[in-house]
């Protein structure tokens, strides 16, 4: 019980420092002077003291969508195992679930989107949607491919096994880990399918989503935002680097965990950052491509785990 | 050490296969070069560990062949000849990555359930890969199916025998010296004629797109 309020709680936090984090390499890796660290936190304090206005046009799901965005986000952070792989949450939901929790949050912000009836809302809402319908199948064979190893779709299983046992190679990980961190790029609109600071129209994906939203819903878009990234950051890290997870609900374990947990989004963090400097964004018709490589590399991790056993 | 060793050759396949995908989604020809370079980089890993594994030390001979004339001489003759030929930025229109990509799963799912039986017969350390050895033959000869211009489908060749090598080395534990000390000249050889051939053709057409040559005269 502790680890799973502690997981969520050191989420909830730890999340826009990762984006900080993240933005600050950016910058440096782009000799331009990093905002500070703390930045999210003091844009997510503004937004919650600033009032909120809403179109007259607006039906009441565009005032629910960024609470259910965020619910959800928050919700897939609790299943995914971050510190601890004794969560009470994770029987409740699986892999599976945890995909349909993402999609659950992207129909909903799609909707938003599309309510206002502007032409960026609906705009985006389209593209965002085709995204999604792309990157899923990828991700749930990512998934997939971790499930048969371990014979589990439960993720904070599939991280126990992984963890406890021998170092072994999976060459099908090594494919599905690439094919991960394509959906990664792609579901959080980062660079080489969407820039996260533009506000360029024609381009902008994400930010087209929640143009009309301002005060506390965008700050609470803006957290859930973070969230995600958190939350595919720390899939990643549990499939593919499942080391140094308590595996008892043991308060010494966790908090050997925490420190670890650190580290692991650090690197992360820098990887992504270096990943959106060299690379540039790409145009839209480009991206079915980009996440058919991810979709591929995804069923050729399956197939090459049922060839060579491993 | 012995274990992660033998599990490092499924690792080497993995890459080689990952490797070939990526030659054939890639537009820009000196990325396809790196790329080759990369392959042959990986070959000569795989064959390194097997000759450990196995004692066989014809195989370390067979590495350091492969490693002189595909990663060094061959990447070398390349990036002269694009140079030359002033095709070093150059980008293919690829039409169509993803449907090339899905037929390249069925091609791997074909060369999987060719290679079983097969596989089942070698006594060899890494008989597992075999399946992967034919995917990528079988992927690089759909590259030189689907490119148009002439750098790509040398490459494509030279991917295709990379492959057939390490479908030896799977099957078994590598060919004896002489054939592969054969091979590797042939494949230079093959190099410096198929440069003169890209010459030609530039010379001829004005360009390497060997669409140029079904023409048999100018209407």
């Amino acid at each position: 019980m502790i680890s799973q309020l502690l997981e969520i709680l050191v989420a909830l936090i730890l999340a826009p420092l990762l984006m900080g984090w993240i933005n600050a390499w950016r910058a440096w890796l782009q000799n331009k002077s990093a905002p500070s660290l703390l930045q999210p936190y003091r844009t997510l304090h503004k937004l919650f003291h600033k009032e909120s206005v809403v179109a007259e046009t607006a039906m009441p799901l565009f005032r629910i969508a960024p609470y259910l965005v965020f619910g959800c986000m928050a919700l897939a952070c609790g299943i995914v195992p971050t510190l601890s792989t004794d969560l009470p949450m994770a029987p409740a939901a699986d892999a599976i679930a945890l995909v349909g929790v993402f999609a659950l949050a992207r129909v909903f912000s799609a909707l938003a989107a599309m309510d206002i009836g502007t032409s960026f809302g609906t705009m985006g809402a389209r593209r965002e949607m085709m995204i999604g319908f792309l990157a899923e199948p990828a991700l749930l064979m990512v998934l997939f491919t971790a499930s048969l190893i371990t014979r589990s779709t439960s993720l904070a299983s599939i991280v126990h096994t992984l963890a406890s046992q021998k170092f072994v190679i999976y060459p099908s990980l090594l494919f599905s880990g690439a094919a991960f961190l394509l959906v990664l790029l792609a579901e959080n609109a980062r660079v080489p399918v969407d820039n996260p600071t533009t506000h360029l129209e024609l381009t902008m994906i994400h930010e087209a989503l929640i143009l009309e939203y301002s005060g506390r819903h965008l700050a609470l878009i803006e957290w859930a935002v973070a969230l995600k990234l958190f939350a595919y950051t720390c899939i990643g890290a549990a499939l593919f680097f499942p080391w140094g997870l308590a595996q008892a609900n043991a308060p010494e374990a966790l908090l050997l965990a925490l420190p670890v947990l650190v580290v692991k989004l650090a690197a992360a963090g820098v990887v992504l950052a270096m990943i959106e400097t060299v690379n540039a964004k790409m145009r839209i018709f480009r991206v079915p491509e980009f996440l058919a490589t991810a979709f591929l590399l995804a069923v050729i991790a399956l197939l090459v785990h049922v060839l060579l056993g491993a | 050490m012995h274990l992660l060793l033998s599990q490092s050759i499924n690792l080497f396949a993995a890459m080689l296969l990952i490797v070939v995908f990526a030659m054939i989604s890639q537009r820009r020809i000196l990325r396809v070069i790196h790329l080759f370079t990369v392959q042959g980089a990986t070959l000569v890993a795989s064959t390194i560990v097997v000759g450990y594994l196995t004692g066989q030390h014809h195989l370390y001979y067979s590495a350091a062949v492969t490693l002189i004339v595909k990663v060094i001489l061959i990447p070398v003759l390349l990036h002269r000849v694009i140079d030359r030929l002033n095709v070093r930025w150059d980008v293919e229109t690829l039409i169509n990555i993803p449907t090339t990509m899905l037929i390249g799963i069925v091609l791997v799912v074909f060369a999987f359930n060719l290679a079983l039986p097969i596989a089942k017969l070698s006594l060899s350390i890494a008989r597992g890969t075999l399946g992967i050895a034919l995917a990528c033959f079988l992927l690089s000869f759909m590259m030189m199916i689907s490119r148009a211009k002439a750098v790509p489908q040398v490459i494509g060749f030279l991917s295709m025998e990379n492959s057939l090598f390490f479908a030896a080395a799977a099957a078994t534990n590598g060919m004896p010296m002489i054939v592969e000390l054969g091979i590797a000249f042939d494949v230079l050889a093959g190099i410096l004629i198929l440069g003169v051939f890209m010459f030609q053709i530039r010379e001829q057409f004005d360009s390497l797109d060997i669409r140029h040559l079904e023409k048999l005269k100018e209407d």
